[in-house]
């Protein structure tokens, strides 16, 4: 579980998987540049194979942002005070950039914004699974902030130091920003926690539908990683995935505890040895399903980005017809 | 705009024809007295509509007090493969650092 050393991230190259355009000194090169620490700018060259996996990692991650808008987004009418309400739509509001920022660096590997929203709409492009699932009642929301916000920074942290430059620039700007999604749904969640008994039970249920979705965030299980250890040669993620679910839990544990919550598993324990909290099994069923598009919203989620898109489709026309007559009238 | 793509054919219910919009880059100033930084991109169609956008997108915490926007076409950058005859006069001239220069001891202020 603790593998902070992985041997696979100091393997021979993959050489089968590479595209055959690669000149093999140009691959030496960019390896020594990686092993050195350096940063890779979008004109540098690279192996057709680091671009093709910084544009799925890149676009996976832009879109879950954008995807995630959506299960908060729910509850923004129905905020219990203004001042809930504020915080909820300057969230919501901050994932609609972090999602633009996370677009805009990897169109610098030279693909279209356009191509990658239209790869989401039409389902071959993948999202964060957690985003996948309901937001049943206004504990979820702070929950949310807690563990997903929470989630979402420690992987985060970790690609700020991403080998390619936009996306590590990206990072340092989202976790800037994001600390105070987590800080609010804490919040939240503490004032349920000292509320009613009714309030504390439906926080309590949030946090037992929300914790194991949770844990899945981090992605497959390192054994089971089929893109860890090509990615961590490159230095595109510096850790493992279990090493970073790992942290995640050792820094939430405390916190359930501090508000007198208890988080869903019969097998966490503090191991003194590791000084980690060590957890039970997870379901590596449900994780699938729910990638794969049968979670509990997949459809609904997709269903509400195309509507969106199709309903904005008459802004983009007009914004363009604008745009055209503009230049006109200037070059005349 | 229309798109004949693998994409658009294989999804017929998703959304009709879309817009990409130009490029534009980005440049914000943290606080009087900052160099204006790269921040990112934009698409948009006017200069006007890619300042606001840049205000949104990359200006929500108030610390901006200045954007520039430019299209992305119009900067012109150094290659990679040239940096080396590029910026190498810079390396073997030490004489264009302070620390080339020996003064005598004692003497201070300089």
């Amino acid at each position: 579980m603790n593998d902070k050393n992985p041997t696979a991230a100091a393997g021979a190259p993959d050489t089968a998987r590479r595209a055959p355009a690669d000149d093999p000194a140009l691959v030496a090169e960019f390896e020594a540049r990686i092993a050195a620490g350096e940063s890779i700018e979008p004109k540098d060259w690279m192996p057709e194979r680091y671009r093709k996996q910084l544009i799925r990692m890149m676009s996976q991650h832009a879109h879950s942002e954008i995807v995630g808008m959506l299960p908060e987004g729910n509850w923004i009418t129905r905020a219990p005070s203004l001042r809930r309400k504020m915080v909820l739509l300057a969230k919501v509001q901050d994932e609609a950039g972090h999602g633009l920022y996370i677009y805009c660096g990897t169109e610098t590997l030279g693909i279209d914004r356009e191509e990658l929203v239209d790869q989401l709409l039409a389902g071959t492009a993948k999202y964060s699974s957690i985003f996948n699932y309901p937001t049943l009642t206004w504990a979820d929301v702070g929950v949310i902030g807690w563990f997903v916000d929470g989630a979402a920074i420690v992987n985060q942290t970790m690609l700020a130091k991403a080998s390619f430059g936009p996306y590590a620039r990206a990072m340092v700007r989202i976790c800037k920003e994001e600390n105070f999604h987590k800080k609010q749904g804490y919040e939240s969640v503490a004032t349920l926690a000292a509320g009613t008994p009714e309030q504390k039970a439906m926080v309590q249920d949030a946090v037992n539908r929300w914790w194991w979705p949770s844990l899945m965030m981090f992605g497959p299980s390192d054994k089971d990683s089929p893109n860890s250890a090509e990615l961590m040669r490159w230095r595109v993620k510096r850790e493992s995935n279990d090493t970073l679910r790992q942290r995640f839990v050792d820094l939430t544990v405390p916190q359930a505890r501090a508000v007198g919550l208890t988080l869903p598993d019969p097998d966490l324990r503090f191991d003194e040895a590791s000084e980690n909290w060590l957890f039970g099994e997870i379901d590596w069923k449900e994780f699938h399903d729910v990638i794969s598009g049968n979670g509990p919203c997949n459809r609904e989620r997709l269903a509400a980005r195309r509507k969106a898109h199709e309903d904005g489709s008459w802004v983009r026309a007009a914004a363009e017809a604008y745009g055209a007559k503009r230049q006109a009238a200037d070059a005349a | 705009m229309t798109k004949d793509t693998a994409a658009s054919t294989a999804a017929p219910d998703r959304a009709p024809a879309d817009t990409q919009w130009g490029l534009w880059e980005v440049f914000t100033q943290e606080g009087e007295g900052a160099p204006h930084e790269h921040a990112g991109s934009v698409h948009a169609t006017t200069a006007e509509h890619a300042m606001q956008n840049a205000r949104d997108v990359y200006a929500r915490r108030g610390k901006v007090v200045s954007l520039w926007v430019v299209p992305t076409a119009s900067i012109i950058a150094s290659v990679p493969s040239d940096a080396g005859p590029m910026f190498d006069p810079g390396n073997d001239k030490a004489y264009r650092h302070p620390q080339f220069y020996k003064v005598p001891r004692g003497v201070r202020g300089l």
